[in-house]
């Protein structure tokens, strides 16, 4: 973690908001953007709360508003009407140049300039923001090791010299040199091969872990929204707000047939891989034996707690094998070979990765694992499916933040705004 | 009286006119550059700007060069400023319209990346823009010392400095002593120089064209 106090700006105008986030909320009230000579505006009237530190993903059908709603939050496109503002401050009121030097921005591709150097293309907003050669030239280093590229390797080449996916991460790089409170992203990743915008999305994830930034992201793909958002906004045309959500509540409950069409098949699918065995809370415990147990009493305990299998432990308490009572009777003796098929998963993995392995379990459920992959319990089929049930329900009863197009949605974010604190901080 | 001859014995005059000309255009061209490229970033913007500057460079570089030196002299009667403005006029035709290509030729979303970043108008300008057009610019500006290397030499007419003096009194006494020798000095000079020079600006665009984006 970079030690923050060094890299913040001296003349920032937009602030975190709370410890350990450093990143600050965006209130979007009834912005509306209307071009001249057409009919519909471009983006209606649109209400929109991001909190500080999540990230939230604006998806929709090509040409719904998604980019012009982004690029209003930082003034590339002026809105029409309407109040924004960031860590409650009003954008507005900013000057749009300097308002953008305290906001990261990431374009498809990087956007890096080609007759630059890496290190000046990151170096620019901490340049325009005044910091001396040193301390430009240290953050660089600091950022592309954060963005897994080595600084003595990488900071002298040009862009044209790198790798697709190596150039967006040199954009991120660049986006967060001034540690802006908040990152803005127009599809970030649609320029690079799948298997490369995958990392990088892990590595978003990671990075986003450690910054705790506040993140706006349009991407017009579905799956991508789901594994890189906290939130969701499903826009419709002129950025209608079909449906603000956790990336889970939009392929549980899509709001209408829009946005089920949006989010394509497999939703149930895709929900799996957002829940971790951890956060299921159904871990069940089963008999367990040693290697070289007697099989008679092994038996007997299985029988007393009503468990038709046993899973049988190495010396350091390693799952070996998961036997049925019956056969081990058969064989007399708990063997300790490792059985090569033992269904079991580690208990930070995906849901969607348990399921696969329990399909392929004939108990009806895998042995879960955690440091060291020592033994923790097992996870049932059912157990599975109803945690799942039951932290939807608990998701849908937590108060969620507000979106909308409507006039109540622009009521609701007016009256939370907090005072402007304008005046006492401009005149500092 | 051959050829080497005629060079030798003339060596320190011709010397003298092939530095006035080399100077002229130099000089003529810098300032060239200045204003296109002025005039480039005032009409890439908009499209009428660009058709404009395109239409004018093109029917500007259709007039005959000997018409137009001949018409400033007749105006200014001072073959030296009639000189400067031809070949200035000539070469910011050719300029102008590299700098209007190079500029427009910019990726947009790289304009756009910049002034996402907090880049104001001037700094785009200054560090995006005119860097990665330069190459046009440059490429526009071997163009135009090319073709006015030529044009100078067209000076001499109305008593212009330069190497043209020695092509028309040449030109002019054909069949006398050392005449063709003096027009055909003149003209090879012309060449050569301009060669030199054409030499000396790609090893200026070497320079200044980052590495980033060198062909």
């Amino acid at each position: 973690m970079p030690d923050r106090s060094s890299t913040r700006p001296t003349t920032s105008v937009l602030d975190g908001d709370q410890d350990g986030v450093s990143g600050a909320a965006i209130d979007l009230v009834a912005v509306t953007k209307a071009y001249p000579g057409q009919g519909a505006p471009a983006v209606d009237s649109i209400s929109l709360q991001v909190p500080a530190g999540e990230v939230v993903m604006l998806v929709g059908p090509s040409g719904c508003g998604k980019t012009t709603t982004l690029k209003m939050i930082n003034r590339l496109i002026e809105p029409t009407s309407g109040t924004i503002t960031i860590g409650g401050r009003d954008v507005l009121s900013l000057d749009g140049d300097e308002l953008r030097r305290q906001i990261g921005y990431v374009i498809q591709a990087g956007g890096l300039f080609p007759h630059m150097s890496v290190a000046t293309n990151v170096g620019l907003v901490p340049g325009m923001l005044g910091w001396d050669k040193r301390r430009t030239s240290e953050r660089v280093d600091e950022l592309l090791e954060l963005v897994g590229l080595d600084p003595r390797r990488y900071r002298d080449r040009y862009p044209r010299e790198l790798s697709g996916g190596q150039q967006q991460r040199v954009g991120v790089a660049r986006a967060l040199a001034a540690d802006p409170p908040v990152l803005l992203m127009d599809e970030p990743f649609g320029a690079v091969d799948p298997i490369t915008r995958q990392r990088l999305q892990d590595e978003l994830l990671r990075i986003q872990d450690e910054l705790r930034k506040t993140i706006v992201c349009v991407t017009h793909d579905f799956d991508e929204a789901v594994k890189l958002g906290d939130r969701i906004v499903v826009l419709g045309e002129g950025a209608r707000v079909v449906q603000y959500d956790t990336p889970a509540e939009v392929l549980s409950h899509p709001a209408d047939s829009f946005v089920s069409d949006f989010v394509g098949s497999g939703a149930s699918l895709k929900a799996l891989t957002l829940v971790r065995v951890d956060d299921l809370d159904g871990l069940q415990e089963t008999t367990t034996a040693r290697v070289g147990e007697p099989v008679a009493d092994i038996a007997a305990r299985a029988r007393a707690a009503g468990d038709a299998a046993a899973v049988v432990l190495d010396g350091r308490g390693r799952p070996l094998r998961w036997v049925w009572v019956r056969q081990l009777e058969e064989e007399g003796a708990a063997v300790g070979d490792r059985e090569d098929d033992l269904p079991t998963v580690d208990r930070r993995s995906t849901l969607n990765d348990a399921l696969d392995a329990m399909l392929g379990s004939s108990y009806g459920g895998v042995v879960v694992t955690g440091r060291r992959d020592v033994y923790e319990g097992v996870l049932f089929i059912q157990t599975a499916i109803d945690a799942v049930q039951a932290a939807r329900v608990a998701d849908q009863e937590r108060s969620a933040p507000v979106a909308g197009n409507d006039e109540r949605s622009a009521q609701v974010l007016q009256q939370a705004l907090p005072e402007e604190p304008g005046t006492e901080a401009g005149a500092a | 009286m051959d050829l080497l001859d005629f060079v030798v014995e003339r060596r320190e005059q011709i010397a003298f006119q092939a530095f006035q000309h080399v100077s002229l255009v130099v000089q003529c061209v810098l300032l060239a550059t200045v204003l296109g490229v002025a005039l480039g970033v005032l009409c890439h913007r908009r499209p009428w700007a660009r058709g404009l500057a395109s239409g004018v460079s093109s029917v500007g570089l259709t007039l005959p060069a000997l018409a137009l030196i001949a018409l400033v002299y007749g105006a200014t009667r001072d073959g030296i400023t009639s000189a400067v403005v031809a070949v200035t006029f000539y070469a910011l035709l050719v300029v102008w319209r590299n700098a209007v290509v190079g500029l427009g030729g910019v990726d947009g979303q790289l304009l756009e990346a910049a002034q996402g970043i907090g880049m104001g108008r001037v700094r785009r300008l200054v560090r995006v823009q005119l860097p990665l057009a330069w190459p046009v610019v440059l490429s526009g500006v071997r163009v135009a010392t090319q073709m006015t290397m030529g044009i100078a030499a067209i000076a001499a007419f109305v008593t212009g400095p330069g190497l043209g003096g020695l092509i028309f009194t040449g030109l002019a006494r054909l069949g006398g002593a050392g005449a063709l020798e003096s027009a055909l000095t003149g003209t090879l000079l012309v060449v050569a120089l301009a060669l030199v020079l054409d030499l000396l600006l790609v090893l200026l665009g070497r320079l200044t064209t980052p590495r980033g984006i060198r062909a």
